[in-house]
């Protein structure tokens, strides 16, 4: 499984460079292409690492590229459009990652911990409050002696 | 030969390590104080004999060895001598061996500089220091040895891959591995700390400096990640919150809270047991980011080592020195007694405000980079956690950390009023607030991003100013001025940091708020408008690298009819692994940069053009090197170099005796 997907991988890599997105690809409308970049950006090019396909170089990202600005010309709204291509491509291709089932975990992990994280401080700072400075130890014996002699000389 | 020098100076030193690891713990135990002084030349003796090994290597990569498969793999013979030497670290193998010696290197110097350190303590750190080079060296010579012949060399090497031949990712890697492994020393510290039951302000004014130098490199080698991936990607971005970028910056965020919480030890004697907690976690972290980068369970854009073995060899590392350190930490830390009392509104508190939500942002990066190998071990759900997530979960935590950091900054210790601190920053408030106003002002319906960065940078630079002007007190301005110049190191470190933070702040939202970008056809030739200026194509051209071939174009940029820079933007292939890569043609300017990237040529003989104005771009290195330097300020801080006088006082009174 995995390395067919690297040898592809390196098959893309190699290919002859392109630039991100291509003057032609470019839509008349500006505040289409507005969105159609908005989208993109949020989108990943899935035989690349970690990259979206506004910014990927891969011929993939392009044809993807090129559908999405499809669906919007054709009338779709953002949801609609980006939905299309989920249903092709999977949730994998979402860099922005949805908040239907598990994934309510990952969205709330900081405010949960900040609030966990802030109780605790709150505790903590509260108790380092309310003790008192510690008295110091009562002098020992030789102590006292010693203290003694100290002063009457 | 040499190589194989090299190889057994390896193996002799994995040999010493184990000497180092054991025998001073030992000592110190028992109290044998000729156990214990087994630890410094140990230590010595490491860092010669890695050095040695390093060196080999580097001699096998200079001198072109092909019978060295490291070599083959990642050399060639027409690579520049910048990148033969790069080279060594430019691969899975060599780094690990630069990780071997940096850690070696922190030993020896701790060894070499803590003479004020109570033999005991030192033992231990030693020790410690030295199970963790144990378990790296074996590391590399059981799955990753880099001294590996080949029975037929080849006429050639394979070459390095075309993107790290770039100065910047040549000293990207060292610097970040001084900051990881820097991190190593903490580590060592709190462990040395809990077997001994002994956590004091002593404790907390050696921990610091080591802290604050990994720290300082960590921030210079994130910075320097960050300009390459902005000149060299092609399309002008500095941050992707890429797997591996995020493993050097959770390591940061838990450092830079390490940082803060010695100071309160240091100081006040509290919070003990988390910044023992914290120590550990740093280097944690560290462990981490190299697990994900060499074991490939995620796959980013820079991991070079995919192979299970060495992530199941690099978990069992990190399984056994976490799990060991955090067993220790439980069964120990409550022998950790606080001494220093506060007020709910005080110094401490603030400390404790910044390393609650510097944990909580490193816990929300954490979260989401591990999130899609969660997701389907768990549920099988194939699913990718990118940039969008991170800026909507995590920037909140660091936007509310710098609203609150100038005002903690100036709050003193022990008890506070909010009310009089807040009233000593007002100017500041007011002044942030018509910066954020005036540019809200200029910028005419963009993002509301950019004033919201101006506020915040203004309200940070401003705020360490103010800190700085409220510390020398009343009186006549002479008086002040004489004050502000004594002031101790560690304060003009603090200011100089935080405005850093500032700085960069506000460069990272006005990058994504004002940039300027078009996409177009031109002919050579031609020219088009971009924002204020005037881009022309003068020409392309086919130019002879050393070792690659390049289209380079000269295109000019011109305001108000005046040339004000000519840049070469290329496309360059290298012959050996057939890669392409952009070169971007930028001219850097203190208030902006202009960023032109050649493309394809067109049917039509024009060529495919990205041009981008990019603003405040180099304030966003500017503010991470100010960073670095207030870390250095800090670091030359008297008190530890009073310490250091201390010791030699003591080691005279002994002579005397």
């Amino acid at each position: 499984m995995r390395a067919p997907l690297f040898a592809l991988l390196a098959l893309l890599l190699t290919a002859p460079p392109t630039l991100a997105v291509q003057p032609d690809e470019v839509l008349a409308d500006p505040a289409l292409e507005a969105r159609a970049r908005n989208l993109s950006q949020g989108l990943r090019c899935l035989v690349c690492r970690n990259e979206n396909i506004d910014d990927s170089n891969a011929e993939l990202a392009r044809d993807l590229r090129l559908l999405l600005r499809e669906r919007l010309v054709a009338g779709d709204s953002d949801e609609q459009a980006v939905a299309f291509i989920v249903d092709r491509y999977g949730e994998y291709v979402l860099l922005n990652p949805t908040t239907r089932g598990a994934n309510l975990v990952l969205w709330l992990a900081g405010p949960a911990m900040l609030l966990a994280g802030l109780g605790g401080a709150l505790i903590y700072l509260r108790r380092r409050r309310d003790t008192y400075e510690p008295q110091p130890a009562e002098l020992s014996d030789a102590e006292k002696a010693r203290l003694e002699e100290i002063l009457r000389s | 030969m040499i190589v194989e020098l090299g190889h057994f100076a390896l193996v002799l030193a994995f040999a010493v390590a184990l000497v180092q690891a054991s025998v001073p713990l030992i000592g110190a135990h028992k109290r044998w104080a000729g156990w214990m002084a087994v630890a410094e030349p140990a230590a010595i003796t490491q860092v010669m004999l890695i050095g040695i090994a390093f060196a080999a290597l580097t001699y096998a990569f200079v001198t072109s060895d092909f019978s060295v498969r490291l070599v083959v793999l990642n050399s060639h013979t027409d690579k520049p001598m910048l990148y033969k030497v790069a080279g060594v670290w430019g691969n899975h193998e060599g780094s690990l061996l630069l990780w071997v010696m940096i850690l070696s290197v922190f030993g020896a110097s701790a060894a070499l500089f803590g003479g004020n350190l109570p033999p005991t303590l030192k033992a231990r750190v030693l020790s410690v220091q030295a199970m963790i080079g144990v378990a790296f060296i074996a590391f590399m010579l059981f799955t990753s040895n880099p001294f590996l012949r080949l029975v037929t060399p080849p006429f050639n090497g394979q070459d390095l891959n075309p993107l790290l031949q770039d100065p910047g990712l040549a000293f990207h890697p060292p610097f970040l591995y001084l900051g990881y492994v820097g991190l190593s020393m903490a580590f060592s510290f709190a462990i040395a700390a809990l077997i001994e039951g002994r956590v004091d302000a002593a404790w907390g004014r050696w921990v610091r400096p080591w802290t604050l130098a990994a720290w300082i490199f960590l921030t210079i080698g994130i910075a320097l990640g960050s300009w390459w991936a902005y000149y060299e990607l092609g399309w002008g971005g500095f941050w992707f919150w890429d797997p591996v970028e995020n493993a050097s910056f959770m390591p940061w965020l838990i450092g830079t809270a390490l940082l803060h919480s010695s100071i309160v030890v240091e100081k006040r004697e509290a919070l003990k047991s988390w910044t023992i907690l914290l120590a550990i976690l740093a280097f944690g972290f560290s462990l981490i980011g190299t697990f994900l980068v060499r074991s490939g369970v995620i796959t980013s854009v820079h991991a070079f080592a995919n192979d299970p073995e060495r992530g199941v060899f690099i978990l069992m590392i990190l399984g056994v020195f976490m799990g060991g350190a955090l067993t220790l930490f439980a069964t120990r830390s409550t022998a950790l007694e606080a001494k220093g009392l506060f007020a709910m509104v005080s110094r401490e508190s603030a400390l404790v405000a910044n390393n609650l939500l510097l944990a909580v942002a490193c816990f929300v990066v954490f979260t989401g980079t591990i999130w899609p190998l969660v997701a389907e071990l768990a549920w099988a759900r194939k699913l990718s956690v990118g940039a969008p997530f991170f800026n909507a979960a995590f920037s909140p935590f660091f936007v509310v950390l710098a609203l609150l950091m100038p005002l903690g900054a100036v709050l003193p210790w022990k008890r506070a009023h909010l009310a009089r601190g807040m009233r000593s920053l007002l100017p500041v408030l007011v002044l942030a607030l018509a910066l954020g106003g005036l540019a809200f002002a200029v910028q005419t319906g963009r993002s509301a991003l950019g004033p919201v960065g101006a506020v915040l940078g203004a309200w940070l630079v401003f705020g360490a100013a103010a800190d700085l002007a409220l510390r020398t007190g009343r009186g006549s301005l002479a008086a002040r001025l004489g004050r502000l110049a004594r002031l101790p190191r560690a304060d003009w470190g603090k200011s100089t940091a935080h405005a850093g933070l500032g700085i960069t702040l506000f460069a990272v939202c006005a990058m994504n708020a004002w940039a300027i970008e078009d996409i177009r056809t031109v002919p050579v030739g031609g020219s088009f408008a971009l924002g204020p200026y005037e881009i022309t194509l003068a020409s392309v051209n086919q130019v002879e690298g050393p070792n690659y071939s390049s289209t380079m174009a000269e295109m000019t940029a011109a305001r108000g009819g005046n040339v004000v820079a000519t840049v070469h933007p290329e496309k360059r292939v290298y012959a050996v692994q057939g890669m392409p890569t952009t070169e971007a043609g930028i001219d850097y300017g203190l208030l902006r940069d202009i960023y032109l990237v050649i493309g394809d040529e067109q049917d039509d003989g024009s060529w495919a053009v990205r041009s981008y104005v990019k603003p405040f771009a180099n304030w966003l290195w500017g503010g991470a090197v100010i960073m670095a330097l207030g870390g250095l300020l800090s670091l030359s801080d008297r008190r530890y170099r009073v310490a250091a006088g201390s010791r030699r006082v003591a080691a005279n009174a002994v002579a005397a005796e």
